[in-house]
């Protein structure tokens, strides 16, 4: 904590967490203040270390992936897709296209889930209570979908190297079409309760600041990048799966503050349902497997593949030493990426929006310490 | 026998005004206790869920089980605290809160006292209620409930002055403190002050959620920060005692609310003669009423909460024929009117917690005194020169 009082006898440190009902897990900042003003802080995580990527190097390349699961536990399907493919991408397999749009479906379904989530809890930090239910129940809808797809709700374990191990059931396409349908007219609902609320504005604008600039300089991805207004989009830069095939927009912000991240967010979330509405259309009936052996046996080599999870860049750096397992993997999760930029956005604010701030970044400790 | 104990009330009118005291008393604490289940119920709907369910049919038995833990639970004493002080407090919140009931008239016929200087009587014994807060956060001896008392205090005071600024808009109209004389007034007038005075209305409105600690000025208890508010060491019955009186207080700004600006014990549009069908109005609710508790009860599946609701229902519905009589009718009409205006802003009060997130500190001070006390004080300027250029010319 480098900056010092205004006052020196002002100067006030507090501890805010791991038991804090608004800091979304077991996160621990360290908070020194003036009076109410923060002057600095420092995150400590480490709470929810599970030693993932260790696990990993005692694992097969397919026993390894229901851990994923665990990593981001609010966003395990595309958390799963993220290593799924990028072992595909060690191994060099092509997967086929009813396995590709199925997992854009399912993946962005996942988006919207996060979102919703995400969307709830930050309202109630800010002390609405009410949306949080709201989303929940629309929330709910989803994990049905999940559920009746693969089995599990949170901890899906959807996708297999090299495909799907389910074919999908009948009625998926239109149920995730009434789904679409459904949500539409939930988040204008949203909407009507937060953006034009007169104190959420107060609350959320000019609150957390992050410039383009600082945002590239700690490598912050994701809807807390594009708030402030840096169109980087892992699904348009670097396409994955089928998504240079389908038409969408990357909304940004202008002023990287609180309530440019909420807008981004939401609209964020009615392109994942036109994304979902493109996908859908396009699932014609074929194989959902690509050619992967029985036993999974990557040549040597080395493999770095990211994704556009719902809170940023979530990378996978396999290094194969061609055994059945993997020598080391290494995982770039985004919550700790964005994590670091929390400093410099409280620093100056009130104790109060370090809430808000904390909410914004749309963290899971689950994948921070992993 | 009945000209025998008439006789006494007028030999010992404090009988009288005991036994009044002793039914708002009464009648008070359990609507306080229903308020709560009202609003976790309201609250509920408005977030799709149910709410309390378990305790008796549809929760109803809720507050009274409720009320049982708390008076059960153990009474804890922090180690460090000044002891007179921290058993005193919450006394004085409730006590505060409950003796302004002494002078709104709750109807043309029922009231505890008129007195002619109600309103400032209210103001001056509301204010008092602070020092249960400031002396509750500061005799537990610890950090957060001072600095929830701290706030808490800071906010009542400054938005009191909102509050009270605006509520003497309404003195200059009606040339009384009196309570009573308010409503006479308006009823004279024809014509509610709310109409003459919508400024002054908002801006009590607002000052009311701020000094009842209501959403969105719930900061005292705001659990996602600092300051889990002044009454954090108290337990069990002292808890409720502090819990008792924060919804009294939303009992009692909407009573002054009521009295004030929406024409007290008075039916709408009273001077409009073809509204009379009106006074059938607690007729036409205890039956609509009844048909609503039906509907609830044959939906139900479980036999017992049938039967329940059944011969609640036909309970409400004696009552509507009870009610029908001309005389009772007449009787209950203030009474009936008064409760329903209140009940009209608790609702909102619910509601305004199911909608709105809450403002920070400094913004909630930035409100208070760069917005509400202004904006009303320019209102009562106004109306004062109104009010002297119309009298000028009468």
């Amino acid at each position: 904590m480098p900056e010092t009082t205004y006052l020196d006898a002002n100067e006030l440190l507090i501890n805010m967490g791991p038991q804090h009902p608004a800091t979304h897990g077991v996160l621990r900042v360290k908070l020194k203040l003036d009076g109410e003003r923060v002057l600095g802080s420092e995150c400590v995580i480490g709470y929810l270390h599970r030693g993932v990527e260790k696990i990993a190097e005692n694992r097969t390349y397919a026993q390894f992936a229901p851990y994923t699961d665990r990593m981001d536990y609010v966003a395990a399907v595309t958390n799963g897709m993220g290593y799924v493919e990028a072992v595909e991408k060690l191994l060099g397999v092509e997967i086929p296209p009813r396995a590709q749009y199925t997992r854009m479906v399912l993946a962005e379904l996942q988006r919207l889930a996060s979102h919703l989530l995400w969307l709830g809890t930050h309202a109630l930090d800010l002390g609405a209570m009410t949306p949080v239910f709201y989303t929940f129940r629309e929330r709910e809808e989803i994990l049905k979908i999940f559920e009746k797809y693969c089995g599990a709700r949170l901890t899906t374990h959807a996708f297999r190297i090299g495909g799907l191990q389910y074919d999908l059931y009948d009625g998926f396409e239109q149920e995730c079409l009434k789904f679409c349908d459904y949500l539409l007219p939930k988040i204008d609902e949203y909407e009507q309760l937060l953006t034009r609320n007169r104190i959420w504005i107060d609350r959320t604008r000019g609150v957390g600041v992050l410039s383009a600039a600082d945002a590239v300089a700690y490598g912050v991805t994701g809807p807390v990048l594009r708030g402030s207004g840096v169109k980087w989009d892992i699904r348009k830069a670097q396409p994955y799966e089928a998504y240079d095939k389908i038409e969408f927009e990357v909304p940004v912000g202008q002023h990287g503050d609180t309530y440019d991240r909420y807008i981004v967010r939401i609209q964020e979330m009615r392109q994942s349902v036109r994304i979902i509405r493109q996908c859908v259309e396009r699932l014609a009936p074929g194989p959902i497997f690509g050619k992967v052996g029985k036993v999974i046996k990557p040549p040597v080599g080395e493999v770095y593949h990211s994704i556009e999870a719902p809170k940023g860049e979530l990378g996978y750096f396999v290094v194969s030493d061609g055994s059945t397992n993997p020598y080391r993997v290494r995982v770039r999760p985004p919550s700790f990426v964005n994590l670091q930029a929390l400093d410099i956005m409280i620093r100056g604010y009130l104790v109060a929006d370090v809430v808000a701030v904390i909410g914004t970044l749309d963290i899971v400790l689950g994948e921070v310490d992993r | 026998m009945p000209q025998n104990s008439i006789d006494i009330l007028q030999a010992h009118p404090y009988i009288l005004a005991l036994i009044k005291i002793l039914i708002v008393l009464l009648v008070l604490s359990g609507i306080v206790a229903y308020l709560v289940y009202m609003e976790r119920k309201v609250l509920s709907f408005m977030q799709a869920r149910l709410g309390p369910m378990r305790v008796g049919p549809w929760g109803l038995l809720q507050p009274v089980a409720d009320g049982i833990k708390l008076l059960l639970k153990e009474d804890i004493i922090p180690a460090g605290a000044d002891k007179f002080i921290f058993l005193l407090a919450p006394t004085i919140s409730v006590m505060t809160a409950f003796t302004v009931f002494a002078v709104i008239p709750f109807a043309g016929n029922f009231y505890i006292s008129d007195i002619n200087v109600g309103l400032l009587f209210i103001l001056g014994v509301s204010s008092l209620g602070i020092y249960g807060i400031i002396l509750g956060g500061w005799s537990s001896n610890s950090h957060y409930p001072l600095l929830g008392a701290m706030r808490s205090a800071a906010q009542l005071v400054s938005y009191e002055v909102a509050a009270g600024m605006a509520l003497v808009g309404v003195l200059l109209l009606s040339n009384s403190l009196s309570m009573v004389e308010i409503v006479n007034r308006q009823q004279q007038m024809g014509v509610w002050n709310v109409f003459l005075q919508p400024v002054a209305f908002v801006i009590y409105l607002i000052a009311g959620l701020a000094e009842t600690n209501r959403n969105p000025f719930d900061l005292p208890e705001a659990e996602s920060e600092l300051t889990a508010g002044f009454h954090t060491e108290y337990s069990g019955f002292r808890f409720a005692l502090y819990f008792l009186a924060e919804y009294t207080n939303m009992v009692v700004v909407s009573c002054i609310a009521v009295t004030m600006f929406l024409g007290g014990w008075l039916r709408p549009f009273a001077s409009v003669r073809a509204l009379d069908f009106l006074r059938f109005a607690p007729v036409a609710s205890l039956a609509g009423a009844a048909a609503f508790i039906l509907w609830l009860g044959l939906k139900s599946l479980l036999p017992l909460e049938r039967y329940f609701f059944v011969a609640l229902a036909i309970t409400c519905v004696l009552l509507a024929g009870a009610v029908a009589i001309p005389a009772v009718l007449n009787a209950i009409q203030g009474i009936f009117w008064f409760s329903l205006k209140v009940l009209v802003f608790l609702y909102a009060f619910i509601w305004y917690r199911g909608t709105f997130p809450r403002y920070r500190y400094d913004q909630l001070m930035a409100v208070g005194w760069r917005w509400m006390i202004p904006t009303a004080l320019g209102n009562l300027i106004v109306t004062a020169v109104v009010r002297y250029f119309v009298s000028a010319r009468a």
